[in-house]
């Protein structure tokens, strides 16, 4: 292996994810970014723990993709002085990962951007609230929140601040737009207005049932998260579920897919003021959400995967009824395909806006659905598959243009995709028990969960106490390297065209702000 | 015109009032054809007076910088939606007001409207107000000329810049087909289309601040300001179509208020036309998406251009 040649002992991670282990110095880190990033790999998430109480110091933890999984580099630093190596130069999305890594757990880089990122005045600036001696119900007095945004000055330049509260019913999140006319020059977002203390709750639940916290991290990627957490537990446990459950956690989870292609399909339309688009991909969608509630006893299937395997079962009945509502809906998704590829309206608006090239996607690390309108191949169910993934060959949706028609032609191409694979899913469902026991999970070892989700991958970080509770869970969601990529996306683009760029990439707010 | 007779008034008084109080079911009807247009049930025709009483029961809630042109604007915005009403032939052409204000002083009458609403929307000082008003003056001052060049041809051919007695001319004249109607019929719907920010231009029920028009103007109105802005948007919308109507469908209008069985042709016609026209429209905002919002000159500028068209079509082919 290519980082062998620094002297590191890489051990592979016991799990269904394809994940190697490191602990590395801060020089050894900053070499290992290097070569990652020279090599195409990206950044996956970067995060601390708090391990003062075992051994008197703090940990960095950062996730590198690469082309043979993920490479996980677990960097000790002490308690008095925190610091670790800045790669933000390397990795874009690790700014924002590092300023909020300074706001939770007080560790922090060597320069770059210092300003708070999730801490909008509500707890003190010397308060760190994700450290282990911090008690979870404290209450801080509110303060004024003075946050210096980055000025453009110039003849004609003013600014358009919207939000964090919107006129529609959305998450609440702050753009700072830098105009001139309708032209804009600069977007800053600011987001962590949604920030609910997940990560600290998890300390105080069970090891075995964290994954129905994991599925609320951000609800329309409820599937995605908590089988992320489960495989972080399985891997932990060092047991494999049997195959049925992995092919009906593959069914819901391409179920989940499809729910929110279609939803975000005519959301789209729709901020293109084309409401038809909105009401018949509202209705598909409300179809395939009622079934869920009838077979899987629930519209967003928070609660059926458990560690082990599933909570749900599939009847044959209930199996032909899933496989019968699959040709109707390929069909009128076609039907809806040729109007919107038709309209010339709708066209109009979406061909050319918010255009991010294939350059600019590799050097900000563009992920996931966007990312594959934009030339980036990623796609952990084709890159690394799991099971039933291995089994399934999943076709790889990529188009280059990167604008607005794009990132809708990857939905409707990805919702074709989704339905192949439910069909090939419910044909083959091998047959066996739904969730097998688990040993007690490895103490102080690290457990990973990668899976893509409909956004992209999402990955959960998981270790255990040796009393049966969650030591540290670390959920990171793929809208963290995509929100940076939303600023550019609007530069020289008109405002009125920015709520369409947005639901384009369509990234939560929640995800990012646990 | 005839003179002013007690009648006369009382016509006059009728058909405004009516006007007023019907305005909001044309833009229920409208909202009605497009839910069922989208295989929607719909919320039901009387839903903008439900919603109209429901803002009158509220509340206002006002800036504290508001200066007290803020507060005035949503009556001056009724008012002048009302003498306009009052201006348009909805059921009888001889009114004693028709006199007063031909289709020009019409034009001004609405220009004059939407300055108040421009003033209101930057009186507070938001971003989005003057966000708005700016959008909304770019289509207003490519609106007005393509409709002023409407009235023209119509003029022409009726010797009058009176909407009265053009219509009265193209209702009791033999039929004649004018080809330079023709253009400036698809002239007024777009500039209709565009006053009245329906899509194409604009899209009334969007809650995207960023992509506003006229909505972003009355963004920071609430309570009884917001119900009469939204009465008075309705009013403009049932004023355009009553002008369209005139220009264009003028048939079955009665003549002078002192004829009632002229009535019981008027009220089914204009009820009939009405109800095609809005459901018209409704397939027009049904069909489009709405354009980017620079695309709004072309659309404009091609409205001027066939009403400039159906201008020289009849100056210089004379028909």
């Amino acid at each position: 292996m290519k980082q062998s040649q620094t002297g590191i002992s890489i051990q592979p991670l016991p799990g269904a994810a394809a994940v190697r282990y490191a602990c590395v110095s801060a020089t050894d880190l900053r070499k290992i970014c290097e070569e990652t990033g020279a090599a195409k790999g990206t950044l996956q998430s970067i995060w601390a723990c708090d391990e003062r109480d075992r051994d008197g110091g703090f940990r960095l933890w950062v996730a590198l993709a690469d082309s043979y999984g993920l490479l996980l580099l677990e960097l000790p630093m002490t308690a008095e002085n925190p610091e670790y190596p800045d790669v933000s130069d390397l990795f874009p999305a690790a700014v924002r990962l590092q300023r909020a890594n300074r706001d939770l757990f007080g560790v922090r880089v060597n320069g770059g951007d210092y300003r708070p990122w999730l801490r909008h005045a509500a707890w003190p600036e010397d308060v760190f609230p994700l450290r282990r001696d911090h008690p979870a119900d404290t209450v801080y007095p509110e303060e004024a929140d003075r946050y210096p945004f980055v000025r453009v000055t110039g003849e004609g330049v003013h600014e358009i601040a919207v939000g964090p509260v919107h006129a529609g019913t959305i998450e609440p999140g702050h753009f700072r737009f830098s105009v001139v006319g309708e032209k804009v020059l600069r977007l800053e977002e600011r987001l962590g207005y949604v920030h609910k203390g997940i990560e600290k709750r998890f300390e105080s639940f069970a090891i075995f049932e964290g994954q129905r916290l994991a599925a609320r991290v951000s609800g329309d990627t409820a599937v995605a998260f908590s089988w992320a957490y489960c495989m972080a537990l399985e891997g932990l446990c060092g047991t494999l579920p049997n195959q049925r459950a992995l092919w009906l956690r593959a069914l819901l989870l391409e179920r989940e897919r499809l729910a929110n292609h279609l939803g975000d399909l005519g959301a789209l339309g729709n901020d293109a003021g084309f409401a038809m688009g909105l009401v018949q991909f509202s209705r598909l969608k409300e179809d395939l959400l009622r079934t869920n509630a009838r077979i899987f006893g629930a519209r967003y299937p928070m609660d059926a995967v458990l560690p082990g395997g599933v909570a749900v079962d599939l009847s044959n009945s209930g199996r032909r009824e899933l496989l019968n509502a699959l040709t109707p809906l390929e069909n009128e998704i076609a039907v809806l395909q040729g109007i919107y590829a038709d309209h010339s309206g709708l066209q109009d608006r979406f061909v050319g806006t918010g255009r991010i090239t294939s350059a600019l996607a590799v050097q900000l690390g563009l992920q996931g659905l966007a990312g594959r309108a934009s030339g980036q191949a990623g796609d952990l169910r084709c890159d690394h598959p799991c099971a039933p993934y291995d089994q399934l060959g999943v076709r790889r949706v990529i188009l280059t243009a990167g604008d607005v028609a794009a990132r809708v032609a990857v939905r409707f191409a990805e919702a074709q995709e989704s339905m192949r694979l439910c069909r090939l899913i419910l044909e083959g469902l091998p047959s066996g028990e739904l969730l097998v026991p688990l040993q007690e999970p490895a103490i102080n070892r690290p457990g990973i969960g990668w899976v893509e989700g409909w956004r992209g991958p999402v990955m959960v970080f998981l270790q255990a106490t040796s009393d049966g509770r969650i030591r540290r869970c670390h959920p990171h969601d793929p809208s963290w390297q995509n929100w940076p990529v939303l600023e550019h996306a609007i530069i020289g683009n008109i405002v009125p065209d920015f709520p369409l760029i947005n639901k384009s990439f369509n990234l939560s707010y929640s995800g990012v702000d646990l | 015109m005839g003179t002013v007779t007690l009648t006369a008034v009382l016509a006059q008084g009728t058909a405004t009032v009516m006007a007023v109080l019907a305005a909001p079911l044309l833009l229920g009807w409208l909202n009605q054809c497009r839910a069922w247009l989208q295989n929607r049930s719909g919320p039901g025709l009387l839903q903008p007076y439900r919603q109209i009483r429901k803002l009158f029961h509220k509340d206002a809630v006002i800036a504290s910088n508001a200066s007290p042109l803020f507060r005035l604007v949503p009556y001056v915005e009724l008012a002048s939606m009302a003498l306009a009403a009052a201006i348009i032939p909805t059921l009888w052409t001889r009114l004693p007001f028709a006199i007063a204000a031909d289709s020009i002083a019409l034009v001004g009458l609405f220009a004059m409207s939407r300055l108040f609403l421009a003033l209101a929307a930057m009186d507070i000082g938001t971003a989005f107000g003057s966000l708005g008003a700016r959008r909304e003056m770019l289509v207003g001052f490519l609106a007005e000329p393509a409709l002023l060049m409407v009235f023209f041809t119509t003029s022409l051919i009726a010797h009058s810049t009176s909407l009265p007695t053009i219509a009265d001319g193209f209702a009791h004249q033999p039929f004649v087909l004018y080809p330079s109607l023709a253009f400036a019929c698809v002239a007024f719907l777009m500039v209709l289309l565009a006053e009245n920010a329906r899509i194409p231009v604009d899209n009334p029920t969007t809650h995207l601040e960023l992509t506003m028009i006229h909505e972003a103007t009355v963004l920071e109105y609430s309570a009884r300001h917001l119900a009469l802005i939204e009465w008075s948007a309705a009013l403009k919308l049932f004023n355009y179509v009553c002008i369209g109507l005139a220009l264009f469908l003028p048939w079955g209008l009665a003549e002078r208020p002192t004829d009632p069985t002229g009535l019981l042709l008027a009220v089914p016609a204009l009820l009939l036309k009405l109800a095609v026209t809005g459901s018209g429209l409704a397939l027009i905002e049904t069909l489009n998406a709405k354009m980017r919002i620079f695309r709004a000159p072309e659309f404009l500028a091609t409205a001027f251009l066939l009403a400039m068209l159906g201008l020289l079509v009849r100056l210089l082919l004379g028909s």
